[in-house]
C-alpha cells in the first residue's frame, strides 16, 4: 500500500465521534476490513484516517435478542452469525447467504454491517436482509435512527450513512406466523466469487416477498400480496405471470460473469426454485 | 508519518514491533519477523496463500492491518512443529504427496489446521468447503484433500 493514513482505535463512542468530526469524509470506518483493505490497496479509497470500531465499549461483537427483533452489532464476524442458534432458527436464509460470502478466512473477519455499508450491487447478504425487512441502526452524537435497508442502500457503493454517523448494528424483526425462506445464488465457482445473480424468497400464508441482488444498481425487493405465489395449488400460469413481472423489474448489466439476457433468464429459473423450497420449508414447520 | 507499536504473541512468543498503520499483518510477519513461510500472492483475499490463525481463526493476513492485532495471538506455519517435529497434518501432506510446487501449501495447511481443530472428523465435503478459500495453481486438490482426511481423527495412520 503506497498511500499512508492514520489509525485510531477508540475505546469510547464519544472518542469515535470526535475523530469523525475532525476528519469528516477523510475518515473511513473499519470493522472486518475485507473490503476496506482491498480498497486501500488498489487506491479506490484514500482516507486520511481509519477508525477501528472493534474495541469500542458498547459496540462489542455480539447478537442480542430483544422483544420482537434480533440485533447484530457491527463488529460481529459472519462466522458468528452463521453459527448462532437464534439466527439459524429465525432467519435460515440469512445463514445461507452469509455462508456464501468469500471463504472461511473471509467470513472469520467480514461483518454483516460492513457488507451492507460497502453497498455492492452484488452484496450476498443484502437480498436476505431485504426479504426479512431488516434495518440499519445509525448512531451519532445526536442519537440513533433505524433506517430500513431499502432506504439505506442508494446505489452502487452509496448509502445514506451521514457525516458523523456510525452504522452500529443490523436489526431484523422476528417473523410471526408460519413462514419459509430460502436464499440462492449463481456463481461461476464455489468460494471467493461474486454473485452472477442472487435472490431470497420469504413466503408466509398470504404474502410472498422476493429480493434480488446483482441484477441492478442496488439490491431490491418485490412483494406479492395476492396470495397467488404463497398458494402451492394456485394456477401455474398465474404464478408464472407474477414471477415474470418481478423478473422484468431487474435491470442487469452484461459483464464477465454473465450477459444481461442470461441473468434475466436465470433469475426466473432460480425464482421458481427458491419459491418452491421456501414453501416446502413453510409447510414443514 | 506515525509509527505505532504492536505487541502480540506469535507462535507462542511475545513480540513487539513498530509498524505503520498501512502495514499488513502479512508484511509484518514476512519482513519484520522473518516468518516467510506465510506467502504473499494475490494480496486481496482471493487465494489464501497468506492464511494464518488469528486468535484461533483462519484469516487472510493480507487483509488484516498489523496494527489491528495488538494483544492478539497469531499462529503461522512455522508454529506448527513441536520440538523439531512436524505436526500430524504436515506429515500427512508429505505422505500423501500433496505438495507440488509448494507455494500454496503453508496456507492450505493453516486452513486445514483450523478446520481440524474445529471439526476433528470432517467429511470430504467439509474439507473442500474448509479449503475453498485456498487456490492451488498446480491443481493438486485431490491429494491435498486426501492429506487432510488422512490427518483427521479416526483415519488410519
Amino acid at each position: 500500500m503506497s498511500h499512508s493514513f492514520q489509525y485510531a482505535q477508540p475505546r469510547q463512542l464519544s472518542e469515535a465521534f470526535d475523530i469523525l468530526d475532525a476528519y469528516g469524509r477523510d475518515a473511513s470506518l473499519l470493522a472486518g476490513g475485507t473490503d476496506l483493505v482491498v480498497g486501500l490497496r488498489n487506491g479506490r479509497i484514500a482516507p486520511r484516517m481509519i477508525v477501528d470500531l472493534k474495541r469500542i465499549s458498547g459496540l462489542a461483537p455480539g447478537i442480542a435478542e430483544t422483544e420482537g427483533r434480533i440485533s447484530i452489532s457491527a463488529p460481529t464476524p459472519l462466522t458468528d452469525i452463521i453459527t448462532d442458534r437464534r439466527i439459524q432458527d429465525h432467519f435460515p436464509a440469512l445463514v445461507e447467504a452469509a455462508r456464501t460470502v468469500g471463504s472461511v478466512q473471509i467470513r472469520n473477519r467480514a461483518t454483516l454491517t460492513g457488507n451492507i455499508c460497502n453497498a455492492s450491487p452484488a452484496a450476498d447478504t443484502a437480498p436476505a436482509l431485504l426479504a426479512y425487512g431488516a434495518g440499519v441502526v445509525l448512531i451519532s452524537r445526536r442519537g440513533s435512527r433505524l433506517v430500513p435497508l431499502e432506504e439505506f442502500l442508494l446505489g452502487p457503493r452509496r448509502t445514506s450513512l451521514g457525516a458523523g454517523e456510525i452504522a452500529a448494528a443490523v436489526e431484523i424483526p422476528k417473523l410471526s406466523g408460519r413462514t419459509g425462506s430460502r436464499f440462492d445464488r449463481l456463481t461461476r465457482r464455489r468460494g471467493v466469487d461474486l454473485a452472477t445473480i442472487s435472490l431470497c424468497c420469504l413466503v408466509g400464508s398470504q404474502v410472498t416477498r422476493f429480493a434480488y441482488g446483482a441484477v441492478g444498481p442496488k439490491p431490491f425487493a418485490v412483494t406479492d400480496e395476492s396470495g397467488v405465489l404463497a398458494d402451492r395449488e394456485s394456477d401455474p400460469e398465474a404464478r408464472m405471470a407474477l414471477l415474470s413481472d418481478f423478473v422484468a423489474q431487474a435491470t442487469p448489466i452484461s459483464d464477465l460473469r454473465g450477459g444481461r439476457e442470461y441473468r434475466q433468464a436465470m433469475l426466473l429459473v432460480l425464482s421458481q426454485r427458491v419459491l418452491r423450497t421456501a414453501i416446502a420449508r413453510r409447510d414443514r414447520t | 508519518m506515525t509509527e505505532n507499536f504492536v505487541t502480540f504473541t506469535v507462535n507462542g512468543e511475545a513480540r513487539r514491533i513498530r509498524v505503520f498503520p498501512r502495514t499488513t499483518l502479512l508484511d509484518a510477519l514476512r519482513w519484520q519477523l522473518d516468518l516467510t513461510g506465510t506467502k504473499k500472492c494475490c494480496a486481496e483475499g482471493e487465494c489464501g496463500a497468506c492464511t494464518v490463525l488469528l486468535d484461533g481463526r483462519a484469516v487472510n493476513s493480507c487483509l488484516v492491518l498489523a496494527i489491528e492485532v495488538d494483544q492478539a495471538t497469531v499462529l503461522t506455519i512455522e508454529g506448527l512443529e513441536t520440538a523439531g517435529r512436524l505436526s500430524r497434518l504436515q506429515d500427512a501432506f508429505l505422505a500423501e504427496g500433496a505438495i507440488q510446487c509448494g507455494f500454496c501449501i503453508p496456507g492450505m495447511v493453516m486452513a486445514a489446521h483450523a478446520l481440524l481443530a474445529e471439526m476433528p472428523r470432517p467429511t470430504e465435503a467439509d474439507v473442500r468447503e474448509g479449503l475453498s478459500g485456498n487456490l492451488c495453481r498446480c491443481a493438486g486438490y485431490q491429494r491435498i484433500v486426501g492429506a487432510v482426511l488422512a490427518a483427521a481423527d479416526g483415519a488410519r495412520s
